[in-house]
């Protein structure tokens, strides 16, 4: 039966359609698919100036310790992620997954420690889950708030360190991950130095009564223009970072999905904190023995986009098969068809040559590493 | 003689062969376009078979073959540079001829008038 229940508005969607934004429900809310730039245009002009996203419909959480030790919060979120949360200094970042019994991935995020809480962004589609799946792991030993009075908005782009700068000086001293608190526009926002594009950027949480402010200020920049999920999906997958539910999901391992280096030292087998993380026995056991199959970048030969739930075939008959993709389209700034998805990991190594399933055609594509551009944070 | 599909599709039909593209309506609900596929000359379609494919960004589309006939030439224009189909999609950017079948079938096809009406 059809969904009927209506969506969901995020605080700039009055701004969206003043820009001529074509709306399209995603995860439950109406959200801005592209402007009348086109997708294309809205993706190279966030590789070489920089672009505004609307990303409020995603999950703002907060995990408070009751006993009022940071240390306490970190260590009950160990529970659920493994990763190491408790060295995450005050003021970073640091990318996460929430892993199920079996090892797979029930969402990723980002975990801020901001000093006596820790300060969460999870999946919009996963967010009411991650939140009860807080609350039943971390109720007793800390609050835990979703957060519906902000939105999320992300500035993303070579000059959009610049463009920030014009609000707020100090942000010239932030690096990659960095996580502040600062006033724009008199309204007091947290800042992290990060995105999902590949470039530098930031994301910036704001009280949504001054959301259409501090938007509208970015957006009279004349280096800026809004970008909408059209760009956002072919940034990402450029950057070659996961899309939850596509890349990533309940059946994907992160060691499989290529996520290791998210599972900091600690966590793994003789860490000091080593498990105690659901699906802790698979994944561990995955780092000793290997995976059969990974997470790959794929370059088509052609000019044909190869795009998710496309099947791969060791030969160009189609008789062996080796995988399939999970994202893909156009990459604007790589002037191609990209894609990624998982092979066999006897297909897994860069350059082999595998064969997709188009329209009944078997296209040929390379194993490709990742990212395909360039990643330019300010690390 | 232009008529127009519900799939927003144009034919200017001349004597038993037509030209077929896309409506300029479709193309901007497409958006940009990065990839176009379409049919070798000599092959024939049914109504209502996908004949080419469009490909934006985002997503694949089909383009329906809007009558029966012979496919008698492919516009490779459109193939060597997708985004001729954005810019002049009732012109140089036609997808092919088609040697119709049944020549009086186009004439239960859409007029213009008819064609604005639905997209209005």
């Amino acid at each position: 039966m059809e969904d009927v229940s209506p969506l969901k508005h995020t605080p700039l969607h009055a701004l969206h359609l003043s820009r001529g934004a074509r709306m399209v429900p995603f995860a439950g809310y109406d959200m801005p698919v592209q402007y009348p730039e086109g997708v294309l245009k809205e993706h190279l002009h966030t590789r070489t100036a920089a672009g505004v996203f609307d990303v409020s419909h995603m999950g703002q959480i907060l995990v408070r310790p009751k006993s009022g030790k940071i240390e306490d919060a970190a260590l009950a979120l160990e529970k659920l992620v493994p990763v190491d949360v408790l060295s995450l200094a005050e003021g970073r970042q640091r990318y996460g997954l929430f892993t199920n019994a079996t090892g797979g991935i029930l969402d990723d995020l980002m975990i801020v420690n901001r000093g006596d809480h820790l300060f969460l962004v999870v999946n919009a589609a996963c967010k009411d889950a991650d939140f009860a799946h807080l609350k039943n792991g971390l109720g007793s030993l800390c609050d835990v708030t979703m957060l519906t009075d902000r939105a999320l908005i992300a500035l993303q782009g070579p000059r959009a360190g610049a463009v920030l700068c014009e609000l707020w000086a100090d942000v010239a001293s932030m690096r990659f991950m960095d996580v502040a608190e600062a006033d724009l526009h008199d309204v007091s926002c947290i800042i992290s130095r990060s995105g999902y594009t590949g470039e530098d950027g930031f994301e910036i949480s704001i009280p949504t009564e001054a959301a259409v402010d501090v938007t509208q200020r970015l957006l009279e920049h004349p280096d800026v223009l809004p970008i909408g999920l059209g760009a956002r999906d072919s940034l990402r997958l450029e950057a070659g970072l996961c899309l939850y539910g596509n890349d990533i999901d309940t059946s994907t391992s992160p060691i499989e999905a290529g996520l290791e280096w998210a599972i900091q030292k600690s966590r793994r087998a003789d860490g000091e904190r080593a498990g105690g993380f659901p699906g802790a026995d698979r994944i561990l056991a995955e780092f000793t023995h290997g995976v059969s199959r990974r997470r790959v970048g794929l370059k088509p030969e052609g000019r044909a986009p190869v795009r998710g739930g496309v099947r791969l075939f060791a030969d160009a008959e189609g008789n062996t098969a080796a995988g399939t993709v999970t994202s893909g389209g156009f990459g604007p700034s790589v002037d191609g068809p990209i894609a990624m998805g998982y092979v066999d990991a006897e297909h897994a190594e860069t350059g082999t040559r595998l064969f997709a399933e188009v329209r009944g055609k078997f296209l040929p594509v390379a194993v490709s590493a990742l990212p395909f551009i360039k990643q330019t944070y300010k690390r | 003689m232009l008529k127009f599909t519900e799939e927003h599709e144009w034919l200017k039909i001349d004597g038993d062969v037509a030209t077929v593209g896309i409506t300029e309506h479709a193309a901007g609900q497409l958006g940009d376009l990065v990839f176009v596929e379409l049919p070798e000359a000599g092959s024939t379609f049914s109504k209502g078979d996908t004949a080419a494919t469009v490909e934006s960004v985002k997503a694949a589309s089909d383009v329906y073959c809007p009558l029966d006939g012979e496919i008698v030439e492919a516009n490779q224009a459109i193939v060597d540079d997708p985004s001729l189909v954005n810019s002049d999609p009732q012109g140089a950017a036609w997808f092919f001829k088609l040697k119709l079948a049944d020549p009086d079938a186009a004439k239960a096809l859409l007029d213009e008038a008819a064609y604005k009406e639905l997209v209005a």
